[in-house]
Formats: structure tokens, sequence, C-alpha cells
């Protein structure tokens, strides 16, 4: 501790709450630089290209029968595979972080794993599964589910690649979770059920809503994993980012970034709501 | 004059840096005395055993001639999409891709070679052709011998999406060339290809990916696929499972080769570039053309395969399309018959 | 370690839930992995190592290992740097802040490649400029490395902003009153809390860029040897009809992620062992 920083000295800039903590206009300053430069940039020339084509042109392309049909497809089997990720992505985290179990380390690991394999290959091992004769498919057809070519393989594709997403959001938020407020919530009487619904769930809720919607707009864009096991008939399974490779491959750029353009500002909307709702939560509960 | 450690060694660096920018610098420019030169071959999925047979037997012959090693850099993927990567800046020295509207809209949007490019080599600047034919499970179970036997009831049907595969374009324009001879007008072609669609269980990106789902996956009764990826399933993906129907009528598919005037020039690969897709119109290339299962040009070459490539009756997209700009027009762009199909069900 | 009655389940809801975890496990993670490693060693181990140790597969390997030792530490830097600023401090914006940063993963990775074809290409913005200078950017390393950046741009971040957010400033704002400078403060408090959530971060971030398909896809040009990187390699193979490599090359990507959490967890444990005896 050799330097004397005056720990209390009134900050200049006024346009946030005073903070006795150093650093920030050095973090906000590099992040704001970075997130510049890196993402928002590169995601203006979107806008720039697709303003390029006109109102007129960008409402035919952007919002036309088809491509509403397919927001509506990529955005519907997103929330859904969120719905469940943020199910099952809970209870995963929950299993990890509370109970001993043997295999667990590798279990852990596992969870992991859409992140590192490959989104085709990912998409191709589905499609092996749960194809009409795969591993799993020729158990479901006799039932009558089918999985593969229809919304439900998207869904299943997207539970996939979504699930790391929740349980990373809540384990380390699980796991700091002091055990003293579930103590004292036991000594005033609750029972494990009561104790969870209002006190660990209240606490963990803001971390899984982050997982639910990294989950959700993660599958909302994805590609290579859903066009092997979605049949991209039009109209039925025809993903929005499908839709994006078609205008490509007429040579319409422009067309392409209208599309993209749309599906962006859809998912900044639900993303910052997200947000927003999740500070409005913090706040209430007095963090 | 005394010089620093200190300065002696930042004027070595600097000097260094010249040295390597200056080296690098000429690597790009001239390289028509070096001992070695290196070719960018830019095309499509189905080609890559193609190529990896074609490649060592022009880097031998152009040994021989100029003494010069060649280093080939060979990238694959869906003709469309190798075709745009070339306009945003692949610098291909030359192309071989699926159709010729694909390097159309390198001359026409990019000016990278000229717009007459299709008059640079013999036949239409194809050293090889192919067609459209049906793959079908062993023994033919549904009885499956022409198109009209496509449109049966419980007949599923695989095809990639003509929207992204220029292979599903094929396959689209040879149903439609029997569908108007069978019906006499552009009316019935569009019901039949209608009809053909309403069969199709599932649209794979690409043909590779339509391939793999009749083959590995093992759904839908017939494939409709490039003649040259019908024969590499029947022989060597699932030998004895397949088998390939050669319908009445098809397309006559001529894939295209072409130097990018532009990307050559800049790496003083002209004359190897234009040697080397000469050298395809060879006999000794156009034959391992024909043991790769493309249709080869060369007469002798062709007669000597006459068993394996059976004579069919071919529509070709100039004559009875119009050519590529106004079948992409028609066809497959927003808008289009195919869009059309899918909209009024 | 052991948890009083009060504040944990019992067995049999323990088993349950375990249970009920495996079994969606088992069907959405672990058989899709079984697939890969049963595809993969189809033909035995010795078309398993012909197709790991064919030269075009050993250049992928390099290639991407390059791509993530690049990509990695810029994104812990900003990460590290963004989720100080937004959770040690209170400022208008915040959130906008947070979804900007999430913003790459709601991007499509079709897109995430488009983007920096329509700024770096030979038609884009900036292209006329670079052909000029003969820089290259895309169908080369930086384009890759610049895709890979992106897509990976939110995970560090996104894994410490809630646990920041979590531990509060209390003990950061303790230590500066005592006379720590920032600096120390970041080093001795705050690094020592997040320990565990940057070290996921870092994990997961890795094997994201590493495994990352459609955006470089879209910049890489596909050059045999030269710019594939493994999930390429992964594709060309496929579409070669080489599964058995195709799935030889994928199952080294999942191993290699698996490997290196499996390590991590090990560390975790053996570290959490002994700073309980030390606290003891």
């Amino acid at each position: 501790m050799s330097s004397l920083a005056t720990p209390f000295s009134v900050r200049k800039t006024s346009w946030r709450q005073p903070s006795v903590l150093p650093g920030f206009g050095l973090t906000f300053g590099f992040s704001l630089v970075w997130l510049t430069l890196i993402v928002l940039i590169p995601l203006a020339t979107i806008f720039l290209k697709s303003a390029g084509m006109g109102w007129h042109g960008f409402v035919e392309v952007g919002f036309s029968h088809r491509a509403i049909a397919a927001y509506r497809l990529s955005f519907g089997t997103a929330a859904a595979a969120a719905l469940i990720n943020a199910v099952f992505g809970l209870l995963v985290a929950w299993v990890l972080v509370r109970y001993r179990f043997p295999g667990k380390r590798f279990v852990s690991a596992l969870v992991d794993l859409p992140f590192a394999l490959p989104t085709a290959v990912a998409g191709i091992a589905l499609t092996a599964l749960y194809a009409p004769r795969g591993w799993i498919g020729q158990y479901l057809e006799p039932l009558g589910v089918t999985v593969a070519f229809t919304p439900l393989g998207i869904i299943i594709a997207l539970v996939f690649i979504g699930l790391p997403f929740v349980v990373r959001s809540v384990e380390p938020v699980l796991a700091d979770l002091g055990r003293d407020v579930e103590e004292a919530a036991a000594t005033l009487g609750a029972n494990r059920i009561q104790t969870f619904s209002q006190v660990i769930f209240p606490a963990i809720a803001p971390a899984l809503v982050t997982g639910f919607a990294l989950a959700f707009a993660r599958g909302v864009g994805e590609y290579g994993s859903v066009i092997f096991i979605s049949g991209n008939m039009p109209g039925k399974t025809e993903i929005a980012p499908l839709l994006i490779v078609t205008q490509l491959e007429q040579y319409a750029y422009d067309g392409a970034t209208a599309i993209a353009t749309v599906m962006m500002v859809f998912s900044f909307v639900i993303l910052f709501g997200l947000n927003a709702w999740q500070a409005a939560q913090r706040r209430r509960l007095g963090a | 004059m005394h010089i620093s450690g200190k300065t002696t060694r930042r004027l070595f660096l600097a000097s260094a840096v010249a040295v390597v920018t200056l080296l690098s610098a000429c690597s790009g420019g001239g390289e028509k005395s070096a001992k070695s030169v290196e070719i960018t071959n830019v095309s499509y999925d189905p080609t890559r055993e193609l190529y990896q047979a074609v490649n060592p037997l022009f880097a031998a012959a152009w040994k021989a001639k100029t003494g010069q090693d060649i280093t080939f850099k060979m990238s694959h993927g869906g003709s469309g999409k190798q075709s745009r990567a070339i306009l945003d800046g692949l610098e291909a020295d030359v192309a071989t891709l699926a159709l010729a509207y694909d390097i159309d809209a390198i001359a026409a949007r990019g000016k990278l070679l000229p717009e007459d490019w299709q008059k640079a080599l013999p036949d239409n600047s194809a050293p090889y052709t192919s067609t459209i034919v049906f793959l079908v499970r062993k023994g033919n179970p549904k009885g499956i011998k022409d198109w009209g036997d496509l449109v049966k009831p419980g007949v599923a049907v695989i095809t990639p999406n003509p929207k992204t595969s220029g292979g599903a374009r094929w396959n689209f324009l040879a149903a439609w060339a029997y569908g108007r001879k069978a019906g006499g007008s552009d009316a019935a072609a569009e019901a039949y290809v209608k009809r053909v669609f309403a069969q199709v269980p599932v649209l794979d990106s690409g043909a590779r990916g339509s391939t793999t789902t009749f083959v590995e996956r093992g759904i839908g009764d017939v494939l409709l696929t490039w003649e040259n990826e019908a024969f590499l399933a029947e022989k060597e993906l699932g030998k004895g499972k397949f088998e390939i129907v050669v319908p009445s009528i098809s397309v006559l598919a001529e894939p295209p080769v072409a130097v990018i005037a532009a990307n050559a020039k800049k790496h003083g690969t002209e004359a190897v570039a234009k040697a080397y897709l000469e050298f395809l119109y060879t006999p000794q290339a156009q034959a391992e053309i024909a043991r790769n299962f493309y249709r080869p040009r060369d007469p002798d070459v062709a007669a000597r395969f006459k068993d394996q490539f059976p004579t069919i009756n071919l529509v070709t997209i100039d004559k009875d399309f119009g050519g590529w700009a106004s079948a992409q027009k028609t066809y497959f762009d927003d808008g289009g018959v195919f869009d059309r199909i899918y909209s009024q069900k | 370690m052991s948890r009083t009655a009060s504040t944990t389940e019992g067995r049999t809801s323990q088993a349950l839930l375990i249970a009920a975890a495996m079994i969606f496990l088992a069907f959405f993670l672990l058989l899709p992995l079984v697939a890969v490693f049963t595809e993969a060693f189809k033909q035995g181990i010795g078309a398993f190592g012909q197709a790991v140790m064919h030269p075009d597969a050993w250049a992928a390997i390099r290639l991407t290992l390059l791509i993530a030792a690049i990509s990695v530490p810029l994104n812990v830097v900003f990460g590290v740097a963004a989720s100080w600023a937004i959770t040690k401090f209170h400022f208008p914006g915040r959130h906008l802040l947070i979804t900007f940063i999430d913003l790459p993963f709601s991007v499509s990775p079709v897109v995430s490649g488009l983007i920096f074809v329509l700024l770096f290409g030979a038609h884009g913005l900036l292209g006329p400029w670079l052909a000029e200078h003969d820089i290259k950017i895309i169908f080369a390393v930086p384009g890759i490395v610049l895709a890979t950046v992106f897509i990976t741009f939110p995970f560090v971040a996104r894994e410490l902003i809630p646990l920041m957010q979590e531990q509060g400033k209390d003990d950061e704002e303790a230590a500066i009153s005592l006379g720590a400078n920032g600096w120390q403060t970041f080093w001795h408090v705050t690094l020592p809390n997040i320990r565990w959530g940057l070290l996921y971060g870092v994990l997961l971030c890795n094997a994201r860029a590493m495994g990352e398909f459609g955006a470089v896809s879209v910049v890489s040009g596909h050059i045999r040897g030269e710019t594939n990187t493994m999930p390429l390699h992964v594709e060309i193979l496929y579409n070669e009809y080489d599964f058995v490599g195709a799935f030889a090359v994928a199952s080294l990507l999942a191993a290699l992620a698996l490997v290196t959490l499996i390590a991590k967890s090990i560390l975790e444990w053996r570290f959490d062992l002994h700073h309980g005896g030390a606290v003891h």
C-alpha cells in the first residue's frame, strides 16, 4: 500500500454517480473504442447497405410474406428452445452446483460441448440421431412424432446450441449465493420449496433471464446446424438466415442486408427489453 | 562519425523491414522467371476428385516444358458462394464453376475478365459436360423409369434447393424440359414441376447435402443429381446399394472454366493459367475427366468411354431456356417460377 | 462442507433431480457426442489416425490454434475492462452498453461474415483503398481473426458482468479506503473474486473461437492447407464423402474442448481442497 490515493476525491464527470473506485475513464473508454471498432462500425455497414435500396425496396424484401413467415419461424422456435433451456438449464446448473455424484466433472465439461463443436457437425450429428431412420428417430416415428425436417427438429437443434448459455449464466451466481439467507429462511420455518421460490429464485432470476436472452438471440440467427435438420421447405421450415443466403445467391447484397437489418432490430429490442427488465428487478430487490 | 549501438540496431531493423517489404512486394509481381509458380483454382464442390487427378498431370507436363514447379491452391464450395468470393476479392487465377451464370456475374459485376470470356476456349469454355440423372435404391423398388414416374403417389424425390444450389437449378430445368415436352406448353411444365416438388420431403442447401440425405440417411426413393455424382455414389459411397436410371430427356450441363484475367495479370500467371485450362482439352486430361465420370469433349476419348455414358436426348440452356441470365430471372430469382410454385399451395 | 438438513434436499428428491438433469443431457448432449465419436472410429483407429495426421488437417489445426491465440486475449482484456466499467459504476446508458455487447450473439453467423465482406471486400467500403496498398484482410488470416473476435466478443464480458454485479463493490471500496490504488485493488481484491468466472469466460471464448463455422466460412476463401480452419476442414471432408475423416477432425475439436474443461474442474477442485483446509 505505497501510494496515497485520495480515496474520496470528487470526480469531474458529473453524468454518472460518484464512486470511490478508480479506472472508470480507462475501462469505459477502452470498452467503447473496442466495441465501436469491432461491433458497431461493422454492423453499421449492414444498415448503410440496406439503406441504399430505398424504403420501398426495403419493405418489399424485408417484409415479404415469405420473410414474415421465416421470421415467425425463427423467432418462435428460438423462443421455444430458450424456454426449454431455461427450465432444464436451471436444473442442470442446480445439480452441478449443489450435489455430488459420480461423473460430475465430465458432465460439467460436457455442457460446453455445443460451443466447441462446429455448428455444421452438430447439425449432422443431430440429423443422424433424429432422422426417421436415425438412432432415436426410428423409435419416435411409430409414435407419430417426426422430428427431422419439421419445426420440432429446428427446436432440438436450437436447444443444443443454446443450453450452455443458460447453464453458464446461472452457475456462477448460484455458486456464489450465500448459505446464510437460506439458513435464515429455514430458521424462520420455510420449507425447501418456499426457500427456493422466495429466496433463491429471485436471486438467480436475473442470471436466468440473461441466459434465456442469450440462448434466444443465438437461436434466432443460427444457420449451420439448423439447415441440416430443418428441411428448408419454403414457407414451412425456411429459417430467416436461409433467406439471407438465398438473397446472396442472387447477388442481391442489399436484399440480404434488408433481412439482416430486420432481424437485428428485432433481436436488439428484445435483448434491450430484457436487460432493462433485469435492471428494474435488481433495483426492486435493492441490490 | 560515431554511431551508437542503439542506432545501429535501429538501422539494421529498418533495413530488414525494408527488405522484407520489398521481397513481399516482388513476390506479388513478376513470377515469370521464378523457378516455381502458384495457381489458385476456385472451383465448386463435386470437382475435388477430378482436379486432384488432373493437377499432377498438368504439373508434370508444365515442368517438362518450362522447368517450373507448380503449386496448386484449391478452393471448393458452392458455385454461387465461390463466385461471390472471387467478386469480393478472393484472388483466383482460374475459376472452374458449375454454371456460366456464376462466371458471367464475375465478368459483369467485377469486370475481372472480359464479358465474352466463354469464347476464349473451345466448346463454350466447358472442357467437360454432365447431365442430370436419377439415382434409385437397389432393384428400383418403386419402378422409376422416367420423369413421369416421379409424380406417382408415394414416391419421395430428393433434390437440393434451387435457391441455394447450382446443381438444383439444373434439376429443375431438366424436369421443366420433360414437362414441356410431355405437356406441350410452359403452363403444363409448371404444373408438372409443381407436382414433382410436392413430392420433395427435404430441400438441402447443396448438392452434396442431398446425396448424403439420400445415401446416408436413407430418405427418399429417387435422387435427382449430376451424372458424375450419381456414379460416385453408386461406385464408391454405397457399392451395390444403388442404381442409376437414365431418363428419356435431360439437360446438357456445361460447367465452364475461365482465367480470371485481372488476378492472373496481377500475379503474373497469365501464361500458366491459360495453359492449365487448355490442358483440360488434351486427350490425357480428357481421359482422366471421363474416369472421374464427367463426359469428355474429345470424340476419341468419348468413343473409348461410350459404354459408361448412355446417349440421352439433351436440351441446352442457350437454345431451350434463352441462356442463364434469362433462366435465372424467370425461374429462380425472387418472385420467379420457383417461388410461385411454393406460394400457391 | 456438509450442509444442514434445512438447506438441502432429501436424498430422494436429490436423486430425482439428478436423474432428470442427466436424462436431459444424455439426449441432447451425450448422444450427439457419442454419434460423432462412433462415426470417427467407424473404420478403426488407423483410419482415424490417417485423417488426423494428414498435412491439410495439420495446417487446419495450426491455423485454428493461431486464430484462438490471437482472438481470446483480445476479448479477455475487453471483457474485464467492460465489466469493471459496467458493474463498478453507475452511469446512464449502461443497459444500452450491455445490449450492444450482447449484439454479436444475436447476429446470424451468416451476417457476421457478410459485414466484413461489405467492409473489406473488393467492392466494400474500404476495399479499393486496401487493394491499392496491397493489404489483404478477407480471404486471409486477418479476416478470419476479425470474424472470430466478433463472434466471441461477448463471452468474457457476459460471464463476468452478472458475477461482478452479484458481488457488488464493497470489497473494492474497502480496499481503496485502506489506501490501495486501482491496480492493487484489481489484482488483490477483484481478480481473486472473479477468478473462476474469468476462467469460464476464457474457456468458453476459446471453445467458440475454435469451433466457429458460419462467419469464418464466409471470409476464409476455403483454400486448402492455407485458410481452412478445423471446422471448415470438417465441412470439406464431409463434402468429399470422407465421413470418417470429417468426424475424426470434429471429434478432435470436441476432445480438445472436453480436455480443457476437465482440466479446469480438476484445478478448481484442488484449489477448493487446499483453500478449505487452510481456512479451518
